[in-house]
Formats: structure tokens, sequence, C-alpha cells
């Protein structure tokens, strides 16, 4: 063997160390780790926040309703990262009209309420962010949008998340869920402007914007949502990214929808599709507790994570 | 547990109504703005361009500018005129000459400034007025997607095409220009900003064209300064000066927004954050950190005025919004240059959601000694079935490369884009804001404004609004103050400065109102106001003092000037 053959085997063996050291990390960190690489990268280069007071207020009203809710659900206080994942999500994704700072409020409530609001048997049905966002452009679309940043178009920062993402979705075990999920709207978005007639390059055009990234790496992959087994999840996300399609069609044809289908319509995709999958699984197949995380709480990704890996 | 769940979606759907305190505010704005448009025979109608068939899929977007307005005395009669541009090859842009008994007549053709849209030359996109030459007379630049056109005055009727001798026979695209003695020599320099690069938009060789990000463009055209050089001739300094911005520029104006007494320039950039240059003692500009990197939105215009009656000029800079889908808000400005060296974005509620906006002015509408704000908005209106904002929201997130190419865009057809958007007139209200009374007070158009420019058309102690709208009717609002309220006015002429006075800024002090406001080159969207300063005064009786700021650096001082009258000021000492 040569020298740089032994060299290259070296570093292969280096890497797959390091990859088997990660697994000792709690996924939870990982997570939280993405999201506020994301957050630091936009706010850094973009300027993507738009004031720090609505980040305090996101994360503060997350983690105190979280913190108080779980309380008086459990008589204790969860692990609160999945309210600081809540929390960053909402800030980036959400703009108001002026200067607003209710929206950041009242999404953060509604975020972490409807966890222990909307619940089948015990575990809630649609991804706390999902839901806030996907309610906020329902009920207020005069004083809320989703779509003022863009990252700057950005083609070194997309490489940077992508990266992380999916290294880190691997990590998780949930890659599948967004490779099947990107692969769907690849084809099914490609399909679209086959009918149409419309160039396929805007329709594919989305994938690389902060809000599928926001998608991809954190709603449709959220591991206390998603159903149970891999088959089960990839078939679900198919049929996330064919209702996103037919969503997309609608708007295509100038359907009166409401403008948060037409702005949104990956999330609304996910908040139809996702919560009566995840009332179909738990309808058949009643959750097993996890015996080993006694301080699980609702939304929270390595409670979720060994929910999701709990043999069938 | 469902009680904060529940109270969370009320209150979403509550505040989606908007503050009812506003409707309420709004009851007594003190004035009224009449549509007199036909009445004093203004007639005139925009048309937009058409471009390279290669560019159809957008053409629609890429021409959806060049409804300009801007006010001059080119007669020096005393009474206001009118210049508004048109877009398309052969239709003819319109000199309205101020009869003085309320009527309007077109004298563009005979005065030699109305054919000016023809191929090879390119299409006007806005105008601006000033004395080049120091001769009493008001000469003429137009800017085009295309050349530059500047016009000499002649004899107050006719005008003649000096672009050639005066060495500005440059193309550019261009959506902005403004007069400004950067120097301090005593002439008007001219600072042209641009949007495309400088492509034949009616012969392209390709079409990556289009800016490559919606956030941070750079590949726009470049903005250029000309220095007067006093013999009829202009002198490229851009390089010289570091003004040579690549942004893409929608809106400019100058004014010494830090006190040193040296003409600045704050640019509205689409695509991209604000730039303030400050002007260093004449000798060049630099790239000022005031806070303004820090937003990037797409800019549509910049206005200037005292929005707080704080005696400083603040800016207020117009941005897109479109429910549901992006609220990037205006920017009302506050000028705290002189303290932190910053400008402080202000914008809250009502007055940082205009829609689409485009040009805007302060104004005293009701002559109550505080500011009013009028913007124009609407980008494209065509059909009411079909928007184009989900078309815009698949590219909009897209990788820059993408979209830079105009090809690849999704044709707009008969979309419309933001459309039959409601003007708006914001009047400020202290505690509860800036509260909109547009519909209150009777402009109640819905038109694809665009420029908008005020003036007081009739020599009344009124700022009328002229606003002119995309391939639309222009139109006239004659404002109706509140009579009881009083005004003062005051026509500067500058002798060691330019004799347009243009950069001159007026503070006046009465009985405790302090305001300031600042003679314009060009200003908004396209456009430039009437070059008079009209202050309203509300219930004061006297002005306790004026401080006159002229842009050669002299500063006078007037005492206890008549009120409910034009003043008019020349500067103290000889001619240069």
């Amino acid at each position: 063997m040569s020298e740089a053959a032994q060299r290259m085997g070296g570093e292969r063996a280096s890497v797959a160390s390091l990859w088997r050291r990660s697994s000792r990390i709690d996924a939870r960190y990982l997570i939280a780790f993405l999201i506020t690489l994301v957050l630091v990268l936009a706010q850094l280069r973009f300027h993507m926040v738009g004031g720090y007071e609505r980040l305090v207020i996101a994360l503060g009203v997350c983690v105190a309703t979280e913190a108080l809710l779980s309380w008086f659900d459990r008589g204790h206080v969860v692990n609160l990262l999945s309210a600081y994942i809540s929390g960053i999500s909402l800030t980036l994704l959400t703009k108001p009209q002026g200067g607003a700072l209710w929206p950041f409020v009242v999404g953060a409530v509604l975020a972490i309420s409807s966890k222990y609001v909307l619940r089948y048997r015990g575990q809630h049905l649609w991804n706390p962010t999902n839901f806030a966002i996907s309610a906020l452009l329902l009920l207020a679309p005069d004083r809320v949008s989703v779509l003022s940043h863009q990252f700057g178009n950005d083609f070194l920062t997309n490489v940077v998340i992508w990266s992380f993402g999916l290294i880190i979705a691997a990590r998780v075990g949930v890659l599948h869920i967004t490779l099947t999920y990107v692969l769907s709207f690849l084809a099914l978005s490609s399909l679209r402007a086959l009918v149409l007639g419309e160039p396929i390059a805007p329709e594919i055009a989305p994938l690389t914007g902060p809000m599928y990234q926001l998608f991809i790496f954190f709603m449709i992959t959220d591991p206390r949502t998603v159903v149970r087994g891999k088959r089960k999840q990839i078939a679900v996300a198919i049929v996330i990214a064919v209702m996103e399609m037919l969503i997309r069609f609608g708007a295509d044809r100038s359907w009166p929808l409401p403008t948060g289908f037409n702005a949104a319509p990956a999330f609304y995709a996910l908040a139809i599709v996702g919560p009566v999958a995840k009332w179909l699984d738990l309808r058949r197949r009643p959750v097993k507790q996890p015996v080993a995380s006694p301080a699980a709480e609702p939304g929270s990704s390595a409670a979720a994570a060994l929910v999701s890996r709990t043999p069938s | 547990m469902a009680v904060p769940f529940v109270a969370a979606l009320l209150v979403a759907a509550t505040m989606n109504r908007g503050p009812a305190s506003a409707a309420a505010d709004a009851a007594h704005p003190g004035f009224a703005l009449e549509d007199e448009t036909a009445a004093i025979g203004i007639d005139f109608v925009h048309h937009r361009a058409s471009f390279d068939p290669k560019i159809a899929g957008i053409e629609p977007h890429v021409a959806a500018v060049g409804a300009a307005v801007s006010v001059t005395d080119f007669d020096g009669d005393g009474w206001p005129d009118l210049y508004f541009t048109n877009s398309r090859f052969g239709a003819p842009n319109a000199l309205y000459h101020n009869r003085g008994d309320g009527t309007f007549e077109d004298v563009a053709a005979a005065a030699g400034v109305g054919n000016l849209n023809r191929p090879g030359e390119g299409v006007s996109m806005g105008s601006i007025w000033g004395d080049i030459d120091n001769d009493g007379r008001e000469d003429l630049l137009v800017y085009r997607y295309g050349y530059l056109s500047l016009f000499r005055n002649v004899d107050g009727r006719h005008f003649e095409d000096v672009t050639a001798s005066a060495g500005l026979h440059r193309w550019i695209n261009s959506n902005a220009a403004i007069w400004l003695d950067y120097d301090r020599d005593g002439l008007l320099d001219l600072y042209v900003t641009a949007y495309f690069r400088d492509f034949d938009l009616w012969h392209l060789e390709t079409t990556r064209i289009m800016h490559n990000s919606f956030e941070y463009a750079t590949n726009g055209g470049e903005n250029l300064l000309f220095h007067n050089l006093g013999n009829g001739k202009f002198e490229d300094v851009t390089d010289r000066m570091n003004v040579g911005s690549t942004r893409w520029t929608l809106g400019a104006a100058s004014a010494d927004f830090n006190g040193d007494g040296w003409p600045d320039i704050y640019l509205a950039n689409d695509y991209g954050p604000e730039e303030l240059y400050l002007n260093d003692h004449g000798k060049r500009f630099v790239l000022s950190t005031a806070g303004l990197e820090a937003e990037s939105k797409s800019g549509m215009s910049v206005a200037l005025g005292d929005a707080f009656n704080r005696g400083r000029l603040d800016a207020f800079v117009t941005n897109i919004s479109e429910r549901g889908y992006i609220f990037q808000n205006n920017n009302l400005r506050v000028n705290e240059m002189a303290d932190g060296g910053k400008f402080r974005n202000v914008a809250e509620g009502a007055v940082a959601d205009a829609g689409w906006a485009w040009g805007a002015q302060f104004g005293d509408l009701n002559n109550d000694g505080a500011n009013e704000l009028f913007v124009a908005n609407g980008f494209i209106s065509a059909s009411r079935q079909k928007n184009y904002w989900y078309a815009m929201s698949k590219i909009a997130g897209a990788n820059g490369r993408l979209f830079e190419d105009a090809a690849t865009w999704p044709a707009f057809g008969d979309a419309s884009l933001s459309g039959y958007e409601p003007s708006r007139v914001y009047i400020n209200r202290g505690a509860a804001g800036w509260i909109d009374v547009a519909q209150k007070v009777g402009a109640t158009d819905s038109y694809d404004g665009r420029a908008v420019a005020l003036a007081d058309l009739a020599n009344r102690g009124a700022v009328d609004v002229i606003v002119a709208n995309q391939n639309q009717p222009a139109i006239v609002y004659r404002d109706v103050p509140d009579s009881a309220n009083h005004w003062i006015a005051f026509k500067l002429i500058g002798t060691r400065s330019n004799r347009s006075a243009i950069g001159a800024e007026v503070v006046i002090e009465a009985s405790g109102l302090v305001q300031r406001r600042v003679v314009d080159g060009g200003s908004g969207f396209a456009s430039q106001n009437d070059r008079r300063l009209h202050f309203g005064l509300g219930r004061r009786e006297w002005v306790d003092r004026v401080i006159i700021h002229w842009p050669s650096g002299q500063q006078q001082v007037l005492q206890r000037p008549a009120i409910d009258s034009f003043v008019t000021v020349t500067e103290p000492g000889a001619t240069r």
C-alpha cells in the first residue's frame, strides 16, 4: 500500500471515529447547534433578525410558556431545548408589519401551547413552529409575513447550512425524511412545470431559500411529530410533497386560496398532512412511553428520537 | 392549558384588524385634497416603454417606471409650472405652463422639450430643473433609460439641447438625478444614479441584466457625479469623489445631514441597503456607516423633511409591503448625525406599511406647523384575478445567478403585482403615531403612483400634490388647509451660491415651533418639489426668527418676517 493510500485510509478512519464519537452527543444539542448556526450566520451576514428585541421576546416567551405549562401538566419543568429551537425558528420566520412585537409573543404562545392542547394519546400532532406560523398567516395575514429576508440569495450561505444540516440530519437519524422530501419536491415541481409549460428553474428555486431550509431541517424532520418507522416516514414525506404540489398547482391557477397558502405552501402541506398521519399512526399503534429519558417533554428532539426509534 | 392557546388565537385574529383608535384619530385631519386635474387642464397620461422581445416575459416589471414630475418656474413669472415625462417611443413629455389663472397649457413642443422619447436615444425616466449657468433661468436635465439630455433655458420660452457641448452625452439607465453644489463653488453639479447597467434595453446581447440578489445586489449601473466647470461643461468626477455606487439606486436626495456645512448624498437602493455619502469638505465623499447598512430592503425613494420639528432633516425611505408575503416596511429615519452619527429608524404601525410604496414627500398640508407625508404606491395593476406575488415568492429565495437572468423568471402575462393600491396620506398624531387619512381627506385614487411633487400651484399658501402615475393619467390634488392656520413661504435667490439656491436650508422659529426645510434639487422618486419653501404655522401669528444656511456657507438671519405671504430673500454679498 502506498503512503498516500495509507494516509487516505487513516483519514477515513479518523472521520469514522469522529462520527462514532458524535453519536455520544445528545441529538437535542446537535439540532440546537444547527438552528443557532443558522441564526448567527443569518444575522451576521444579512441582519436577518431585524432587531434583537424580537429574539429576546420569542425566546423568552417560548421558554416561559414551556416552563409554565409543563409545570402545570407534569408537576415539573421539562428540558427547555425544544422551546429554544422554537423561539429561534419563530424569530427567523416571523416578519411583522412595522415594528410590531406582538406576533412574537402570540406566535411563541401558540407554538408551545399547541403541544399541550392539540394532543392525541399524550402526543402532540403539529410541529410547534409550523403550527404557529401557519396559524399566524391564516389569522393575521395583514400583519405577519414570512418571506421578507432571503439569506442574500447567497450560494456560500446555502452551502454552509445545507452541509451542516445534512450531517446533523444523518446523525439524528432523519436524513431519509429530508432527502425523500427534497427529491419528491424536485420531481413534482419539474412535473408541474412541464404540465404548466413553465420553466423548471423557478419551480425548484425555493429550495435554496431560508424558509425551506428551516422547513426541511427543523419542521418536517421533527422527530416528535413524525410517524414511527422509516418506511412510513418516507411515505408521509412523499404525501407532504404531493400536498404541496396540489397547493402550488392551485396557486398557479389562481385559485382563491388564503394568502398564506400561496406564500408558504410547504408549511401548509405539513400542517395538513403531518397531524393526520400522526393521528393515524397513534390510533393504530399506541405509543410506548420512553423510559430512558425521565426529563422528556413534548417536542423534545431527543425524547422524540427515542419514541421514533421504539421498535414497532 | 387551553386558555393561553385560545387567547393567542383570538389575539392574532383581533390584531389583524389593526388598532381601533386609528379611525377616531383620523376624524379631523384639518385639510382636504380635491382632485382638480381636469379642471386646471392637466391631461397628461403616461405610457410605459417596450423593450427587446428577449425580456418580454418580465417586461411589465422592467418597464414599470418612467412616470415622473418636476416643478419649476421656467418662464420666471412667479407661477410654478410642471414637467411630466413619458416613456414610450413617440409619446411626448409635457411642460405645463401655469397661466396664473388656475389653468395650465402644455407648451413642451413649442419649447423644444416634448419629443424626447426616440429610438436610439432612449425613453424618459425623470427630470430635474436648476440654473446651471446662473443666468436667472431654470435649465432642464432629462434622465432616461438611454442618453442624458441637458437643455439650456434660452429665453424663458425656448430650450437649447446642450448635452454634447456640456460633455454629458452618456448612456445611463437612470431613475434619479439631483442637483447639488458639492464643492460650494456657486455652480450646480449633477449626480445621476443608475439602475440597470448601461445596456441598450432595446438591443440586448444578454438577458443577464437583472439583480443578483434581492437583498445585497451590487451589480447595478454605476452612479455618476459631474462637476460643473462653469464654462458650460461638466466633468465626470465619480471616481475622484468616491461616489460610484453600483447598487440599484432608485432615489437620491441631498442635504447637509451632519451640519458641517457641506451637502451630503442619501441614496435609496432597490435590492440593497440605503447609502449615505458624507461630503468631506468638497474634496471627496465618504460612505458613512450611519446605521443604514443593518437593514437591507427595497428602497424606492427618499424624501427629506423635519418629521418631528427638531430643526433637522430626517429621511423617509419607501419600501415594499404585501400582506402575507412580505413586510419590508418603510423607514422613517430620524437624523441623529450630529449627536451619534446615526439615522435611527422609528417607523412603526401604519406609516411603515404603504403597500408597494414609491414616491413620497413631506409637506404641511394642513398648515398646522407639522409635516404630513403623502405616499404614492402600487406597482402593476393588471388582472384583478392574477397575482404575480406567488411567482415572485418562488424566485425570491433562489440563488442570485438564477434570477439575474431575465429569461428564467416566470412570465408576467397579465398578472398584477401589488396593483390597485390606494395612496396614503399620513398625519402625525403624537402618541397615536402616524395615521393614514387618505380616504378621509379625499386622496381616493388607486393608480400605480410613482413620482410625488409638492407645490403651491396657485400661490395661496397651500401645498398642492402632483402625482405622476405609471401608464396612467397624472393627478393633481388641490390642498384645502384649515383656513384659520397661518403660513409663510420663502423664495431664495442665490448670489454667491447657485442662483436656484438648491441646497439652501431654512430654519424657522415661531413661538416654540422649530422646523427646517431644504431647497430641493431632486428627491422622492423621480421628482422635484417647488423650490420655494412653505411652512405652516398653525395659529401662531408671527415668526420670531428665520435662519438661512446658504449653500455657499453663509448664514443669514431674518427677524419677524411677514406671515401669510411669500418672502423673497436674496443672498447677501456680490455674485461670484
